[in-house]
């Protein structure tokens, strides 16, 4: 079965730019990403969309969609009532570069910013020995693609663009997590993620949760977690204390 | 990469959308629903602080907003485990000596700092809805650093938790057995469920160690706390009008509102 949907486009370079209206046909089993294909093909030549696997595993096509973070490639048409009015905007929180293209080197900056895997001393590469216990916690968050839809909702750096310079968003922070739980990683990230990456400015509000397209529970199994560390570290007196009395190694 | 724009300038920019949201779903009901019902608690709470009806003698039912009861104007029989630390001096309400800690512990929990940023202060009240807030500084500052002292009322929510579980089982063995003992009961489950399913627990249990392998029992237990842990949302509100529903229940056979046999 198809029918003619409409649908809002933000079209524009820069910041600037407009809504534009379109009526499209939609087919069976497509998704919002094939639309916007057919737009190109038929209405709109240089409308500007990045896109790659169409199977929900590059995190290209994050866009927002009746302004929800979401994969275009991964959305289906099927969940909107044919009567409805679809409105595709780029990300909010990144610069535009032309139409639903957005500018993520934010994303790249931060990940440059934390330090990569670091082993102990003496220990070589094809010498690790782990149990798959201790590094199950760990490859959950291995399973992100990339999207930064989780770093476009968070309301820290979309509602205030100010505090980019001092959050690495939830994406970044995960990876904090998952480095600071890997039995044999050796950095000091407890400091680096509360300091530097701005760990204290999360307020759980689960966002990034929500709109992941892996599932993946970052507040439950990321950053609740790398927040209680940090707790330990810094604000707990009596954790403090049993390290001292009792030199707990890490 | 190719740059597809030839002015850094321009690339600067967010998509100048004017509207507050986009989103097309009743996104606002979700933190109405939990305005109202974070407010009814308050409310409710407030209220039972000041109503002196929290003891049954004749069922051995103590509602759990004055449990323990710790002053001396507390009636002989509802004082916790006799005792009445407090001297003669202290005239208030016995519930204010203790509702600190439940308090505290569901005013830092990670679940409620949720809610209550969500539908209180709207910061923000669901996801992609711009804040009504021109600055943010989170949980990095005075007051809301203090969130990090979750753990310490975690400690005392289990003191507290022990305390209602000893009032459900004088209730569960008085005899003859009353509908009240069964709510007091299921209170109990329900507040367990809640207070070993928090982050805290989570973290202390094992969260804390990088070799789970090396500590098999905190293992076992960090497993058993993250399933409790999986479901906090829910365990948080069922738990909460447990609390509430078990307390008015208590308070109402004191009352003598209701009173039917086996009440």
């Amino acid at each position: 079965m198809s029918y003619k949907a409409k649908f809002k486009v933000w079209r524009g370079e820069g910041g600037e730019g407009k809504l534009e209206d379109f009526t499209v046909e939609v087919n069976e089993g497509e998704v919002v990403l094939d639309i916007i294909h057919r737009l190109q093909a038929t209405q709109a030549p240089d409308l500007a969309v990045r896109w790659n696997c169409k199977a929900g595993k590059c995190g290209s096509c994050s866009m927002e969609i009746n302004g929800k973070p979401r994969l275009g490639c991964m959305t289906r048409m099927s969940t909107f009532d044919p009567d409805e009015t679809i409105t595709v905007t780029p990300m909010r929180t990144f610069p535009v570069i032309k139409d639903l293209v957005t500018d993520v080197s934010y994303n790249y900056q931060k990940a440059r910013e934390v330090p990569s895997f670091t082993p102990p001393a003496g220990v070589r590469p094809g010498e690790y020995r782990m149990k798959q216990v201790d590094v199950e916690r760990s490859q959950e968050f291995r399973k992100c693609i990339e999207c930064f839809m989780c770093n476009n909702v968070c309301h820290v750096i979309r509602d205030h663009e100010e505090n980019k310079t001092n959050f690495s968003g939830p994406r970044f922070l995960m990876r904090i997590a998952e480095l600071d739980m890997h039995p044999y990683d050796v950095a000091d990230r407890q400091e680096a993620a509360q300091e530097q990456h701005g760990l204290g400015y999360c307020n759980i509000t689960k966002c990034c949760t929500e709109v992941c397209p892996e599932h993946i529970k970052i507040t439950d199994n990321a950053l609740i977690p790398m927040k209680e560390r940090v707790v330990d570290r810094k604000y707990d007196p009596l954790v403090w204390l049993g390290n001292k009395i009792f030199k707990r190694a890490k | 990469m190719t740059q597809t724009t030839p002015e850094a300038t321009v690339r600067r920019q967010r998509a100048q959308v004017k509207v507050r949201t986009l989103r097309t779903d009743r996104w606002w009901l979700t933190p109405l629903l939990t305005f109202l019902g974070l407010s009814a608690f308050l409310i409710y709470g407030v209220w039972a602080i000041f109503d002196t009806s929290y003891y049954v003698p004749a069922s051995e039912y103590i509602a759990p907003f004055s449990s323990p009861c710790l002053a001396t104007s507390c009636p002989e029989g509802a004082r916790f485990l006799g005792l009445a630390p407090f001297g003669d001096w202290y005239a208030l309400p016995p519930g204010l000596l203790i509702l600190g800690l439940p308090g505290g512990f569901r005013l830092t929990c990670y679940y409620y700092r949720k809610s209550y940023y969500r539908s209180f202060w709207l910061a923000p009240a669901a996801c992609a809805v711009q804040e009504p807030h021109g600055k943010y500084t989170g949980e990095t500052r005075f007051p809301l650093i203090f969130q990090n002292i979750h753990r310490y009322f975690f400690y005392a929510a289990l003191l507290i938790g022990s305390v209602l579980t000893y009032d459900a089982i004088l209730a569960l063995v008085h005899k003859p057995l009353g509908l009240g003992s069964w709510i007091l009961a299921l209170n109990v489950v329900l507040i367990w469920g809640y207070t070993l399913g928090c982050h805290s627990c989570r973290h202390i249990t094992a969260g804390r160690l990088n070799h789970f392998s090396r500590h098999p029992l905190r293992y076992r237990a960090w497993t058993f706390v993250s399933k409790l842990n999986a479901k906090h949302q829910p365990l948080a509100w069922a738990s909460m009008f447990s609390v509430m529903g078990a307390d008015l229940y208590v308070r109402l056979v004191a009352k003598g509102i209701i009173a039917f046999p086996y009440a």
